[in-house]
């Protein structure tokens, strides 16, 4: 059990250096939030760890699969949540979970009691057959959250999963992802520039110019100062 | 093995569901072809005489020639507007959602393209069937012999779109596709003129014309709707298909693959 490990990841779009050896463990059943400003490498990171494209250099290990050497084992206990969504409006969440599912080798009754039990825990159950259309923001990420466990994955990541959402919803969703790794040992990557999203008891990874600028517990990181001002200090660029 | 078919059926249940929801897409794949052919094959009905060549074995009317030409125009559509849905949805995330699931990528990318083609087949025969309402009718025989033919051809044609979205990178450039891909390959195959008339007008034209695998694809049609087999066309769309398929994998093979240029 290895959570999640990144040895010496760099990335390069031609001559521009994204990702330069970055390396960071987290441990199983930890919540660690990815901090950067925008143009940090974030994005490239992502699309790294969820295989959009692969690097010519370092490893990613989930759960302790590595990604290159086997990434059908890897991506199968990694869950994803990605910055812009990704469900089909005009169709039903029923559709929406059991079209995942089935891309998750799940279907019949066994995929059915899953997508049941993901409605349970958001609190939505007998809204199978709404449309996603007629849902509101909040509960549209809460869905893409919900379905990104079907597959009981051990590592979940997101990528900046409050965008454009209201400070309720964001405050109630990043309670909700909190909640999950601490009741359900779940390993969890939250990428955000928002430092308010952050608790005293998360590690924090602060990514700056490509480079893994600090890597510790949040409360210790940021010693006397908020978060704010300390990431302002480390990185020069307002959070 | 289940996983990899439960995928495939994911995939075309969602395929199907989004198609049947886009009604005005739907409507506008059979308005195109029928104005074709109920506005254009009138009017050139008088201008042009067709001569006994195979698969016809009488004189035929420039309708009837036209309606192969126009099957494979649904499929050419079809194919590059699935390549608009694969830039759309990879700007949307749902191709990144479709990419982190833990099968084979080329087993993903091989599920859309046959998810894509059955909706193409299915838009070809609401098509046959409101051009037998206007009279243009072939034999039983010959729509059922049609099937085995239009399932190579539409995944050619898919393959194309296919790896072109995996060059393209905005969506603004789906007209780009329009002036560089669809028109080219439509009016230089044998979907409008046979090609023995093209070579009175230019060698050139002619040469251009029998190569373009579109071309091979309407042939391919239109000997399938006699109940024959041209198997040097199938020969063609087969070999076009599978290089096409081979430079959409590569495309989105993600270690070497023109992916990347999309996300950063």
């Amino acid at each position: 059990m290895t959570g999640l490990r990144l040895e010496n990841l760099s990335y390069a779009y031609g001559a521009r250096q994204a990702l330069d050896a970055v390396s960071f463990r987290v441990e199983p059943g930890t919540f660690c939030a990815l901090l950067g400003p925008n143009g940090a490498g974030k994005s490239t990171l992502f699309a790294l760890l969820t295989r959009l494209f692969t690097a010519p250099q370092g490893r990613i290990e989930i759960d302790g699969h590595d990604m290159a050497r086997a990434p059908r084992k890897a991506l199968r206990r990694m869950g994803v949540v990605f910055q812009q969504p990704t469900l089909d409006l005009d169709l039903t969440v029923q559709r929406n979970l059991s079209y995942f599912a089935a891309l998750h080798g799940l279907h019949g009754a066994r995929a059915q009691a899953r997508i049941e039990a993901a409605l349970e825990r958001l609190e939505m159950p007998g809204r199978l057959g709404e449309r996603v259309r007629d849902l509101n923001g909040g509960h549209r990420r809460r869905l893409e959250i919900a379905r990104s466990l079907i597959h009981h994955p051990k590592v979940l990541l997101l990528d900046e999963p409050t965008v454009g959402l209201d400070a309720a919803t964001r405050r109630a969703i990043t309670a909700h992802v909190h909640d999950l790794s601490r009741r359900k040992g779940l390993t969890v990557l939250w990428a955000t520039h928002l430092t308010d999203e952050i608790e005293d008891a998360d590690q924090l990874l602060i990514l700056h110019r490509g480079k893994l600028a600090q890597d510790g517990k949040a409360r210790q990181l940021r010693g006397g100062l908020g978060l704010a001002d300390h990431f302002l200090r480390l990185t020069g660029e307002p959070a | 093995m289940t996983a990899w078919l439960a995928a495939l059926a994911a995939i075309t249940q969602r395929e199907a569901l989004r198609f049947i929801g886009q009604r005005a897409r739907f409507v506008a794949a059979l308005v195109r072809p029928m104005l074709w052919l109920v506005v254009f094959a009138a009017g050139f009905r008088a201008a042009l005489g067709l001569s006994i060549t195979p698969p016809y074995a009488t004189y035929t009317t420039y309708e009837v020639y036209i309606v192969p030409g126009l099957c494979g125009m649904i499929l050419l559509f079809n194919g590059m507007q699935s390549s608009l849905s694969m830039v759309f949805d990879r700007e949307m995330g749902s191709m990144r959602l479709l990419l982190t699931c833990p099968l084979p990528r080329w087993w993903l990318l091989v599920c859309r393209l046959l998810a894509s083609t059955a909706i193409s087949i299915l838009q070809v025969y609401v098509f046959l069937a409101l051009a037998a309402i206007f009279g243009i009718r072939f034999g039983w025989g010959g729509y059922a012999a049609l099937l085995p033919a239009l399932v190579p051809a539409g995944l050619m044609l898919g393959a194309l779109g296919l790896a072109l979205s995996s060059v393209i990178r905005q969506l603004e450039n789906f007209a780009g596709v329009m002036n560089f891909v669809i028109f080219p390959m439509f009016f230089l195959s044998t979907a409008l003129y046979p090609l023995w008339k093209m070579a009175e007008s230019s060698a050139l034209l002619h040469d251009i014309c029998a190569v373009n695998p579109f071309s091979q694809a309407v042939e391919l049609i239109r000997f399938a709707l006699y109940q024959q087999l041209n198997t040097a066309a199938l020969a063609w769309v087969l070999l076009s298909g599978l290089v096409w398929l081979g430079l959409a994998v590569w495309g989105y093979d993600p270690a070497r693959g023109l992916i990347r240029k999309a996300a950063k």
